[in-house]
C-alpha cells in the first residue's frame, strides 16, 4: 500500500472561491492510503512546495496527490518537487479542481462535492502508480531542410551558422523558390533577386550545407534525433560535379519550344536548360519529356558541344540514405489554378494573367525583358484592371476557392499598381478590392502612397465578369460606394489568385506523421506559443507551408525554426517520455490492430521464441513498441483486442480505479 | 407586418443566410439587369438583413431580376442573392392575392426559341 499525501490548493480565490478547500482536505483524509492531508493558499509557490517536501520526509510519503489547476499548468512543477524530495516524479497525480471544477461551478456545495470526487479518483490512481524512468536516445547532429525557397535557405543558413551540417532537398533544378521569380519586394521595393541571390550563393559556398536539387524525399523512418531518410536524386542527365554551367549546351539544343516553367509558360526554353542566370547549383538539366536523344536516341548535340564532358544520357535516378536529428518542412506555396473561374476569362484570353505572371512580365530577366507588354500582341497596355481576392475568402461550401485570406495579395497588388503608374504614368490602373488589408510595418503607408501619390484608382467592389472582345477585355464590375455598375475596356486584367500549399506537402506530412489542417497547411504544435514546431517531435515548420506569409514573416519564422533545430541538435541525448505504451507479449496474439492505429509508426513486430507448458518452444509474432517514437496517445491500448497493450502511467487498471472512485 | 417578422420569413423561405455576405459586390458586378434595377442584388442582401424591406416590396426591381442566377453562381460566399430576390417577390405577389401564371398557360408559351429555364423561372415567379 502507498503512503499518500494530499495537498489541496486554494489558488488564491480561484479555487477557494467556489470550493471549500478545508472540507476537501478533511474528506480526503480518510481515503485508502492517505496518511496526510492539508491545504494551502498557493501550492505552486516556494512555500507550498516546501510544505510538500517536509510532508514527504515527516510522513514517509510514497505518493502525492495535488488538487490544483490543470496538469498542463503545474504537473511539471510538482514532479520536480517530488524528485527534490526523493520520490519518483511519476508518483505524483494532479486532480484538476480549477479548470474542471471551480471555474465551471458557481455553487460552493456542488463545487466542493465535485472536488472531493476528483481528489478520490486521483488517490485511487496514485495507489496503483509505479515509479517510471524516462529512456534516453542519442541525437544525430545533422538537419534536413525540405524545400529550397527563401524559408529553406534562411533556415539552412542559420543552422549551418551554429556549426551543424544541413542538407537541403529541392524538387526544382535550382534553389530560390518563388522569391527568385519576383521582381520587386514590398514595401521597400528592393529588387528580389538582388537580396535573394547573395543568400543562394552563401548556401552554395557554405561547407556545412549540401544541396540536393532536382531531388525529393522518398522515405522517412525513425524519430526525433534519429530520422532515417531516403532522398531520391532524379536523373538530370548531367554530371553535377563536372558541369561548369557555361550554357553552351543550352544554346546549341535544337529543341527550343519547351514551355518555360520559370516564366510560367510565357516563353520557351530548350530541352537542356538552366532555369535562370543565377541558378544554384548552376548546372544544366535535361528535360526527359522534351529531349530527342532521351526519347528516341536521335540528337546528342549537347554532349558534342560540352567541353567538360558533363552530359550523361545513361544517368539513372539515385537513392541516398542519410540520418538526421531534425527535419524542417519548407515546402512553400503555389497560386491556385484559375480553371474554375470562368467569369474572369483566364483560359480564354492571354491578356488575363495572374499576379505571379505579372511579376515575370515586369521582371528585367522575364520574357519581355521587363517591358510591360500584353502577352497576346506585345502592345503596351493603357488600361489595367487588378482584381483582388480571386479564390480567397470563399465560403467553405463553395466549389471553388479557399476559405482563408491569402494575406500577401493586397500588398503585392498595391506594389504592381504603384510600379505600373511609376513606370508608365499614362496607364490607367484600377484595383477592385473587397477590403484592403495592410497589417505590417510600413504597409498601410505603402498602399496610401499608391493611391495618393501614384493615382491608382482603388474601387470598393468586385469584378463580375471579363469578356474578350476584339483586342479589348470588357470588364463588368461593381462600384459599391457609388452604387454603380462599371464597364471598363481593359487591355490587361491581373488576377490576385489565392495561394495554396504545394502539392508535395500532403504526401510529405504522411511520411512525417505530421498533422495538417483541412487546407493542407501544416499544423503548429501551439498556434501562439509553439508556432514553428509540428506536434510531431523533431519536425519543424518554416514559411508558407504553415500558412500564407510574406517574405519578412517567412524569414523570421525560418530563423525561429532554425533556433529550435539548433536547440535540439545541441543536446547529446534526448530524454523521452516514460508514459508510453508497452505490450505484454504473453497476451499479444500478433493481430496488427495496434500497428494500424498507431499514428506515429511506433509499433513493429518481431518473431519471438516462447517456452510452452509442455516444454516445447514455439515462435510467435508479437508487438514491440519503440519508446522513443511512442507519444503515449493510448490509441493502441483501445484497439488491442486481447488487452496486451497498456500505457505506462495511464494503465487500464488505473483508469478503471479512477472511474470506480468517481462512481462510488 | 413587422419588419423583423418579415425578415425571418424571407430568410426561412429563401434558405439564404445574409450574414454570410462579405459585401464584395460580385453579385451586382455580375448582374445583367443591373441598370434596370433600382435596388441591386447586393442591396437586397443588406436591406433584408437590416429589416429595411418595405422599399424592396414597393420597387419594380423585383420584376427586373431575370432569374439568371449569375449572382448565385459567382458569389464567393454562397449567399445566393437571387433566392432572396425571389422570396421578396413572392411575398409581394402573395399580398396582391392573384396568380399571374398557371400551369395551363405554359404550353401556349412553348416554342423552340424560348429556353425552358426561362419558363420554369417565370412559372415560379408568377405562380405562387
Amino acid at each position: 500500500m502507498q503512503r499518500v499525501g494530499v495537498f489541496v490548493c486554494w489558488c488564491g480565490s480561484n479555487i477557494a472561491g467556489t470550493v471549500d478547500v478545508q472540507a476537501v482536505s478533511e474528506a480526503l483524509k480518510s481515503e485508502p492510503g492517505v496518511v496526510f492531508s492539508a491545504n494551502y493558499q498557493y501550492m505552486c509557490s516556494q512555500a507550498g512546495q516546501d510544505m510538500i517536501k517536509e510532508a514527504v520526509k515527516e510522513h514517509n510519503l510514497t505518493g502525492i496527490v495535488v488538487c490544483s489547476c490543470s496538469p498542463r499548468m503545474h504537473e511539471a512543477t510538482f514532479r520536480k518537487t517530488a524528485a527534490a524530495a526523493g520520490i519518483n516524479p511519476y508518483m505524483v497525480e494532479i486532480a484538476n479542481i480549477r479548470e474542471q471544477c471551480s471555474w465551471v461551478h458557481k455553487d460552493i456545495a456542488t463545487g466542493t462535492e465535485k472536488a472531493i470526487i476528483l481528489g478520490k479518483a486521483a488517490i485511487a490512481k496514485v495507489n496503483l502508480n509505479t515509479p517510471l524512468t524516462p529512456g534516453e536516445s542519442p541525437v544525430t547532429k545533422r538537419a534536413l531542410v525540405i524545400g529550397g525557397g527563401i524559408a529553406g535557405i534562411q533556415t539552412a543558413l542559420d543552422i549551418a551558422d551554429a556549426g551543424f551540417p544541413v542538407d537541403i532537398v529541392e524538387t526544382k533544378p535550382t534553389i530560390g523558390g518563388k522569391m527568385a521569380q519576383l521582381d520587386k519586394t514590398f514595401p521597400t521595393l528592393d529588387c528580389a533577386a538582388c537580396i535573394l541571390t547573395p543568400k543562394m550563393v552563401d548556401v552554395a559556398q557554405n561547407e556545412k550545407i549540401r544541396i540536393f536539387s532536382y531531388s525529393e524525399v522518398s522515405e522517412i523512418k525513425g524519430f526525433v534525433g534519429n530520422f532515417d531518410v531516403t532522398i531520391k536524386k532524379n536523373a538530370r542527365y548531367v554530371k553535377e560535379d563536372i558541369c561548369t554551367g557555361c550554357g553552351a549546351c543550352v544554346e546549341k539544343c535544337p529543341m527550343k519550344k519547351v514551355p518555360n516553367e520559370f516564366n510560367l509558360g510565357m516563353d520557351n526554353r530548350s530541352a537542356i536548360y538552366i532555369p535562370f542566370a543565377q541558378a544554384v547549383p548552376k548546372v544544366a538539366t535535361i528535360d526527359p519529356n522534351a529531349c530527342n536523344m532521351l526519347k528516341n536516341g536521335k540528337c546528342g548535340l549537347c554532349a558534342r558541344v560540352c567541353t567538360a564532358g558533363a552530359i550523361d544520357y545513361t544517368q539513372k535516378d539515385e537513392y541516398i540514405n542519410e540520418k538526421y536529428g531534425a527535419i524542417v518542412v519548407a515546402t512553400g506555396f503555389n497560386p491556385i489554378s484559375m480553371d474554375k473561374f470562368d467569369e474572369f476569362a483566364y483560359n480564354q484570353s492571354k491578356d488575363v494573367i495572374t499576379s505571379l505572371e505579372f511579376e515575370r512580365l515586369t521582371n528585367a530577366a522575364g520574357p519581355t525583358a521587363g517591358h510591360l507588354e500584353r502577352p497576346s500582341d506585345g502592345k503596351s497596355p493603357k488600361t489595367i484592371v487588378f482584381v483582388q481576392c480571386v479564390g480567397s475568402r470563399c465560403d467553405a461550401c463553395a466549389e471553388k476557392g479557399k476559405e482563408y485570406c491569402s494575406k500577401i495579395c493586397c500588398m503585392y497588388t498595391a506594389k504592381h499598381a504603384m510600379l505600373t503608374r511609376d513606370k508608365y504614368p499614362d496607364t490607367e490602373v484600377y484595383v477592385f478590392y473587397i477590403d484592403v488589408r495592410t497589417p505590417g510595418k510600413n504597409f498601410d503607408e505603402f498602399y496610401r502612397r499608391a493611391v495618393e501619390e501614384y493615382g491608382v484608382k482603388y474601387v470598393k467592389g468586385m469584378v463580375g465578369k471579363v469578356t474578350p472582345e476584339g483586342d479589348k477585355l470588357k470588364v463588368q464590375a461593381s462600384d459599391l460606394i457609388a452604387n454603380k455598375q462599371l464597364h471598363i475596356d481593359a487591355d490587361l486584367v491581373v488576377l490576385a489568385a489565392a495561394i495554396e500549399p504545394d502539392k508535395s506537402a500532403r504526401p510529405l506530412a504522411t511520411m512525417l506523421t505530421a498533422s495538417m489542417d483541412t487546407n493542407d497547411f501544416f499544423t503548429e504544435a501551439h498556434p501562439k506559443l509553439r508556432p514553428v514546431e509540428s506536434p510531431t517531435a523533431g519536425v519543424f515548420l518554416s514559411g508558407a507551408c504553415q500558412g500564407p506569409k510574406d517574405i519578412p514573416e517567412t524569414v523570421s519564422q525560418a530563423g525561429a525554426a532554425a533556433s529550435k533545430v539548433i536547440g535540439l541538435l545541441a543536446k547529446d541525448k534526448l530524454t523521452g517520455n516514460p508514459c508510453v505504451a508497452h505490450s505484454n507479449e504473453l497476451m499479444c496474439n500478433g493481430c496488427s490492430s495496434c500497428e494500424k492505429v498507431c499514428a506515429y509508426g511506433a509499433i513493429t513486430y518481431e518473431n519471438k521464441e516462447f517456452r510452452m507448458p509442455d516444454r516445447t518452444t514455439k515462435i510467435r509474432r508479437v508487438a514491440v513498441v519503440n519508446p522513443a517514437v511512442c507519444q503515449g496517445c493510448g490509441a493502441c491500448t483501445v484497439a488491442c483486442p486481447s488487452g496486451a497493450m497498456d500505457l505506462n502511467g495511464f494503465a487500464s487498471n488505473q483508469i478503471m480505479a479512477e472511474v470506480d472512485a468517481i462512481c462510488k | 407586418m413587422n419588419n423583423q417578422y418579415l425578415r425571418e420569413e424571407l430568410i426561412r423561405q429563401s434558405g439564404v443566410n445574409p450574414k454570410k455576405c462579405m459585401k464584395c459586390g460580385k453579385c451586382s458586378a455580375t448582374c445583367p439587369a443591373y441598370d434596370e434595377m433600382e435596388y441591386h442584388p447586393h442591396q437586397f442582401v443588406s436591406m433584408v438583413e437590416s429589416g429595411d424591406i418595405e422599399p424592396l416590396l414597393q420597387s419594380e426591381s423585383l420584376y427586373k431580376c431575370l432569374s439568371c442566377f449569375a449572382c448565385i453562381e459567382r458569389c464567393p460566399r454562397g449567399v445566393e442573392p437571387a433566392k432572396l430576390v425571389e422570396a421578396v417577390r413572392l411575398s409581394a405577389i402573395r399580398k396582391q392575392g392573384e396568380n399571374r401564371m398557371t400551369a395551363n398557360d405554359v404550353p401556349a408559351l412553348l416554342d423552340e426559341d424560348t429556353p425552358q429555364q426561362l419558363l420554369v423561372s417565370a412559372f415560379r415567379k408568377y405562380s405562387k
